[in-house]
């Protein structure tokens, strides 16, 4: 059994470590607020924009002419994943989840003998991904220094896909984040933007819109735009389900920590207890013998 | 009968204007300005760097836009920007800012001719809210 002073130095780590991961906590609910409102105050942009392509998009008749960021190359060989994930760890499951996610698509396009190019967005996910798929990933991109998702940084982003999707270095485009549901639910995503997947075209309507300049000029100048919105949307998302998973993490730990002080704190007491005890039984024997 | 319609200007960290009654919008489209009332014609079109109008019973108000998208669907007028300004609370610091950038980038030599034609534009415009 650990001496009365071991335990004594467990229980004074535990909860000092408590009392990290309890301000841990309490930050992570300050920037979740934050970021979940800007994530709710960005998703109408997103929406719109979307809206705006999918009618466009719809209006479009000679499907064969169509932007190749609209329509795809029309095969399907190369596949380019972003991979989007946090900069800092202690998130819970956060950013395990998005790889996972992320390996499970990676095996099944493998399986089917196609290429796979990655690009990481984010280091953690890169540290874990480049064990496994090291020469596979093209580019890892972070955003360290940036304190708040922003539409810059996306820019950036969408630019480089772009650049690299004119180049011919891929087909089919897909991001992988985590959105945000709730403060203990997040559920990775993964999103194809290019081709632009008209999935879910419910609401597109028959109604004929006028265009100026014309639909081609609109499209060719709103496609690249609409890339970098849907890479903001993302970033607002996983922004806000990182703080979202921390907090819930920290919690948990917080919680753990407790119980264990607590668990300690009877097993010193009853150490203590049983040294007294002895103690006294040493003395009243000695004094019977004399 | 009312004359108005509605107006949501987003851009993407939110949404940055909604307004239910609005009579007159004047947009700074892509082939020229472009007044729209009620029940124009459902249309799609690009902005250039000008000023947004809008005219409501509470009086008007002008924004400075640099790029954007207009819809204008079932009396309700939805305009996508990245870059927009108040006018009546810009700063001439800011102003100035975006008159350098713009000056700078007008400077280079490898554009080409749209993205000249844009930033002509952008500093004419700049230079006329001075």
């Amino acid at each position: 059994m650990a001496s009365l002073d071991d335990l004594k130095k467990r229980i004074a780590s535990v909860k000092s470590t408590q009392k990290i991961t309890k301000a841990m906590k309490m930050v992570a609910a300050a920037k979740l607020r934050k970021a979940q409102e800007s994530a709710e105050k960005g998703r109408p942009y997103s929406e719109k924009m979307n809206n705006v392509i999918l009618n466009l998009s719809s209006g479009i008749s000679d499907k064969e002419n169509a932007p190749k960021l609209l329509a795809g190359t029309g095969q399907d060989k190369v596949h380019l994943c972003v991979v989007m994930t946090s900069d800092r760890g202690l998130c819970g499951g956060f950013n395990s989840n998005i790889i996972k996610k992320a390996k499970s698509y990676f095996s099944k396009i493998l399986d089917e003998n196609k290429e796979l190019k990655i690009i990481t967005v984010g280091s953690k996910g890169n540290d874990q991904l480049k064990r496994t798929y090291g020469n596979k990933i093209i580019e890892n991109i972070s955003f360290k220094e940036s304190k708040n998702a922003n539409y810059f940084d996306a820019d950036k982003v969408g630019k480089i896909i772009i650049e690299k999707f004119e180049a011919g270095d891929f087909d089919i485009c897909t991001i992988f984040y985590n959105k945000f549901k709730n403060v203990i639910t997040q559920i990775p995503q993964a999103q194809q933007i290019i081709p632009l997947n008209d999935e879910g075209n419910e609401n597109s309507s028959d109604e004929s819109y006028e265009f100026e300049p014309d639909e081609d000029e609109i499209l060719s100048n709103l496609l690249p735009k609409n890339i970098s919105t849907q890479i903001f949307k993302a970033m607002l998302e996983n922004s806000a389900s990182e703080q979202g998973s921390r907090m819930s993490a920290m919690d948990n730990a917080t919680r753990n920590a407790g119980e264990m002080v607590d668990k300690l704190t009877i097993e010193y007491n009853r150490s203590r207890q049983a040294a007294i005890t002895k103690e006294l039984i040493e003395i009243i024997s000695g004094a019977e013998s004399l | 009968m009312s004359e108005e319609f509605k107006i949501e200007i987003v851009n993407p960290e939110k949404s940055f204007l909604v307004k239910e009654d609005v009579s007159e919008v004047v947009v700074p489209a892509f082939e020229g300005e472009m007044g729209i009332l009620k029940d124009h014609i459902s249309i799609i079109s690009f902005l250039k760097p000008g000023i947004i109008k809008v005219s409501s019973k509470s009086g008007d108000e002008n924004y400075y836009v640099e790029d954007g998208i207009v819809e204008f669907k079932n009396n309700n007028l939805s305009i996508l920007t990245s870059s927009i300004y108040n006018l009546s609370d810009m700063d001439k610091s800011v102003q100035q800012d975006l008159l350098k950038k713009a000056e700078e980038e007008a400077g280079k030599s490898d554009i080409n001719d749209q993205t000249k034609y844009l930033v002509d534009q952008k500093i004419e415009v700049l230079k006329t809210l001075n």
